[in-house]
């Protein structure tokens, strides 16, 4: 929250999220806690959800009167007392440790959250979202009353569709035209569900948005419930995120409490309620239908369509299914006007969209940017750039459903459609960024041992047919690929996109399909020439030490499992080829980067 | 009925709405390969095999699933179709033991038919098969998952058709396979072993266990082999060998559904039952009874000539001297004690037609109402 409101000199905010909390900020919590009773500073003690700055947790944003803050990164327990003392009892910034200040945006990686706009993420590491009277104090439930007691439900929709949003879970459909088919499904029961299964590697937005502002997406499914005609809403949310589930429960409770979930809710005539289903961490249920069986109790597996939800969704019912980033895009649709939001982006393609900043990018977080925003601005002006000063290679967007793009597509703008035209999907916003140590066959290899795993085994080209593609890609990291396997990946990986029943299946083979398109000379090069130039297939390197630059610092020796390294201490040290298993543990270890793979 | 109209193939056709593709090109002549089809059951759409291509359509269509809509032009075959339904069966086949001569099921396999028809013998991809145990815990059913092809028919006609759900899919990816609830014998969940998962499955992966007669069986086995070797349907074959046909069709006397059973014997002894599917009232479902309950037939304890009690003890006897027994002292008793003194009891194992005779027997002959069934079997 900006001020501090209570009359507290400062105001001390812990992030307080799952990536918060994985970096330490459990004993941070602790550490303040105690600190502030002992030191008796006059300080008012919150938690946020995050603030997106995943690169700098566990993160404090301390607030001073004015509203001003500081944000500082890196905090653990031994370091809040100095912190306490400098900032609170002396009122002076610890400089090292800044990551943002208010006034500042340019100050250290203050550029991380400056080239962001954010809609989705306005309130994230800002409130405390286990009150809902944070929220509400920042005129959370505000859109909802406003069409609750003077929309009608159509007024409504043609607002969400003149903002032009479309869906953010993935495939982009257009969220009004949806809402206009479930509210013109002929039937009195119907259902809205929030597709909370979150299960891309590297997408973290959802869980992000439901442990930081649950209102919101809570806000968003009762305008949505308001408009489609649904009076049951379901949040189906993966048991692997327990703070989110907790949060979504107290949000729930509070709701009921102010009466904003209920019967007659902001005193209209409307009624919606809704309940959690926590999924069992089946990525396959991420797809509608398949979310849809589980709901119903059953095994997550999909369904064709025709009939689409609209018509004959959850229990046979007209149901619509919206992603956690749309629903909380609604409220301040709704708020603000749909033209504010189409204002935002491209022709085609409007509004924000939030992006998880992962891989071998300087600063890993969420970056919520306009649609039209190049590649280059969120990786480079955003995500800082590559980690280790290292060249950038390539960024997998869009998860394993998604593909690869090389840095002659950094220019392409965030678009559905420019995004979709140069072979990757924008899809749920995962963002893994790779460098030229990243094997390209490798990367396609992971993320289709992913899909397979996940694979519900309904349909045979996706159970079996992405096995064999799956067990191709291996033989080419282990050296032993044909020179016919290219093409035989090709074949296959297209006869799957055609003939798979879910988009799992549909989209399992892009990866592979666009790093050949971009990379093929990496495949010809594992296959041809028994070679992975980036260093990372195990059975295509060998591990040796630059004598020039190693340092004898041992690091390595440690950490090696055949004891393959030796060498004087302070002396440059030696593989031995033959015991090196090629595990890399000692590349990541060398604080000198002497290991070199080749 | 409201009727539609389409274009399958260029052949203009008609049907009623709500028609799936695949109904209406059968219906019509045109034949669509499917796997995970049985008219039996709800559509499921998971083998791929049917897909067809829709004009105007985003994506190619499950004949199976998707309903015909009026004016729709569909294919069902085209260079693309084809090489699809090709990889896909190989896909299968590279997963599946192609030891038919060892099988079973060989000749009436529907994947058999469909490697057969697409020329292969083995598959271009090769990689991890599985290698799973068999599973023959029980006297009735035995299950061999290594030549499973995950259609779902076991899983589905246990659920929609009996209302049991002894199976479902465990695990995912390649690893998944039908399953009972924690891998526990048939026997330890609510199967009636009914079968129906055997009359269902297109593989060899689930068959019923022959309990005697190994010699026959195995001689039956040939038999059907040849068929698939020499691509002859079994009629054929039969007047090839010179052997009079081996299945019988007749109506299961059980009870008074009147399934149709086809009873396939060898050697005059009958070794095994099946039934055909969307024939009769019975659609191709049969139960516990229908299916496994034929070992009497040829049990050595069956009575096959009428025995007479004399001193105690029963003796064999001819029909002649039996029936004559039967009639004069059913006559006396009447006479003595007067025709209700007399009770007639039938068997629900006769023919609706002899249970009529044995009540007018009752009735006409011997002057009694007092007749009784055991229509509960």
């Amino acid at each position: 929250m900006s001020g501090n409101g209570n009359g507290h000199a400062y105001k001390v905010v812990l992030g307080y999220g799952t990536c918060g909390i994985a970096a330490g900020a459990t004993a941070v919590k602790e550490a303040l806690e105690q600190e502030v009773e002992s030191g008796g500073y006059d300080v008012d003690l919150d938690i946020a959800g995050c603030m997106g700055l995943c690169f700098k947790e566990p993160v404090v944003e301390i607030f001073d009167r004015d509203g001003c803050s500081v944000v500082y990164g890196d905090i653990t327990a031994k370091k809040v007392p100095q912190l306490l003392e400098e900032h609170v009892g002396k009122g002076q910034v610890i400089e090292d440790w800044v990551v943002k200040k208010s006034e500042d945006p340019n100050a250290c990686d203050g550029d991380f959250l400056a080239n962001q706009l954010r809609v989705v993420l306005r309130n994230c590491g800002k409130i405390n979202p286990e009150s809902i009277e944070e929220y509400i104090e920042i005129g959370g439930y505000e859109a909802a009353r406003k069409a609750l007691t003077s929309m009608t439900p159509e007024e409504v929709i043609d607002e969400v569709s003149t903002s032009g949003i479309r869906g953010r879970g993935g495939a982009g459909f257009p969220t009004g035209t949806k809402w206009g088919f479930a509210r013109k499904s002929p039937g009195d029961e119907k259902y809205l569900i929030c597709n909370a299964d979150e299960g891309d590697p590297g997408a973290f937005m959802d869980r992000s948005v439901l442990e930081g502002d649950p209102h919101t997406v809570l806000e968003g499914m009762i305008l949505a419930g308001f408009a489609i005609g649904a009076r049951q809403g379901y949040i189906y949310c993966r048991a692997e995120y327990p703070l989110a589930l907790k949060r979504l429960d107290i949000a729930i409770e509070e709701c009921h409490q102010k009466g904003f979930l209920g019967e007659n809710i902001f005193g209209s005539d409307w009624s919606f309620d809704v309940k959690v289903k926590k999924g069992a961490g089946a990525f396959v249920c991420g797809e509608e239908t398949a979310m849809m069986a589980s709901i119903e109790g059953q095994r997550g597996m999909p369904k064709p369509r025709p009939p689409f939800p609209a018509n004959s969704g959850l229990w046979g019912k007209p149901t619509n299914i919206n992603n956690v980033e749309t629903f909380a895009a609604i409220p301040w649709i709704i708020a603000e006007g749909g033209e504010k939001y189409a204002d935002i982006g491209t022709e085609k393609s409007k509004g924000t969209k939030v992006f998880c900043l992962a891989g071998k990018v300087r600063r890993t977080g969420l970056a919520e940017v306009p649609m039209g925003y190049t590649l280059r601005q969120v990786i480079f002006d955003v995500g800082g750039g590559i980690a280790g000063g290292r060249e950038f290679k390539a960024v997998q967007m869009g998860g394993p459903s998604g593909g690869c793009l090389p840095a002659e597509k950094l220019d392409t703008q965030v678009d559905y459609d420019q995004i979709t035209a140069a072979g990757a999907i924008i899809g749920s916003g995962g963002m893994i960024v790779a460098d030229n140590r990243t094997c390209m066959v490798d990367l396609a290899r992971y993320f289709l041992s992913f899909t397979q795993d996940e694979s519900c085994g309904k349909c045979t080209p996706c159970r079996i047919g992405t096995k064999r593609m799956l067990e191709i890609l291996e033989r080419i990291c282990e050296g032993k690929g044909e020179p016919e396997d290219i093409e035989k990946l090709q074949i296959l990986a297209g006869d799957i996109k055609d003939a798979s029943l879910c988009a799992l299946g549909g989209t399992a083979p892009n990866p592979v399909l666009t790093t050949l398109r971009y990379f093929k000379d990496e495949y010809e090069d594992h296959i041809l020439n028994h070679k992975c130039a980036a260093g990372s297939c195990p059975a295509l390197i060998t591990l040796y030490i630059d004598a020039e630059t190693c340092t004898g610092c041992a690091a390595c020796v440690k950490v090696c499992p055949t004891d393959a390294i030796t060498g004087e201490k302070k002396e440059p040290h030696v593989i031995d080829a033959e015991a090196c298993i090629r595990c890399k543990m000692c590349l990541s270890r060398c604080p000198s980067e002497s290991i070199i793979a080749e | 009925m409201e009727q539609i109209k389409v274009e399958i193939d260029g052949l203009a056709c008609e049907a009623p709405k709500g028609s799936t593709i695949l109904d209406i090109a059968r219906a019509n002549g045109i034949d669509i390969p499917t796997l995970c089809y049985d008219p039996r059951l709800s559509p499921y759409g998971a083998c791929r095999l049917c897909l067809v291509e829709v004009e105007g359509a985003r994506a190619l269509l499950p004949a199976c699933c998707a309903k015909a809509d009026d004016g729709m032009v569909i294919q069902t075959t085209n260079e693309k179709l084809e090489r699809i339904r090709k990889t896909l069966v190989e896909l299968l086949v590279s997963d599946h033991p192609m030891e038919c001569q060892g099988c079973s099921k060989s000749g009436r396999c529907e994947l058999q038919r469909l490697a057969d028809k697409y020329g292969i013998t083995e598959s271009s991809f090769t990689g991890e098969v599985h290698e799973y145990d068999l599973h023959r815990e029980n006297p009735f059913v035995m299950r061999d998952y290594n030549k499973c092809i995950m259609c779902g028919r076991c899983i589905r006609i246990c659920r929609e058709v009996q209302g049991v759900g002894v199976y479902d899919f465990v695990n995912r990816g390649f690893k998944a396979v039908p399953g009972t609830p924690y891998d526990r014998p048939m026997q330890e969940t609510p199967c009636e072993f009914c079968g129906q998962c055997i009359s269902t499955c297109p593989t060899g992966a689930i068959k019923a266990r022959p309990y005697e007669d190994f010699g026959r069986v195995a001689a039956l086995d040939m038999l059907r082999n040849a068929c698939a070797y020499f691509k002859m349907p079994e009629e054929d074959m039969m007047k090839a060998l010179g052997l009079e046909s081996w299945v019988t069709r007749t109506t299961c006397a059980y009870c008074g559904c009147g399934c149709q059973l086809d009873i396939h014997v060898i050697d005059n002894k009958i070794v095994e039952i099946t039934s055909p599917v969307m024939v009769g009232s019975g659609q191709g479902n049969l139960c516990v009874k229908g299916r496994f309950g034929y070992d009497f037939v040829s049990s050595s304890e069956r009575l096959t000539r009428p025995l007479i009690k004399k001193k105690g003890k029963f003796e064999e006897a001819e029909w002649d001297e039996a029936l004559s027994l039967v009639a004069k002292k059913l006559g006396d008793t009447k006479k003595k004690s007067g025709p209700d003194s007399i009770g007639v009891l039938s068997s629900a194992r006769a023919t609706n037609e002899d249970n009529y005779l044995i009540q007018k027997f009752a009735r006409a002959v011997i002057g009694t109402n007092n007749v009784d069934h055991c229509a509960r079997l």
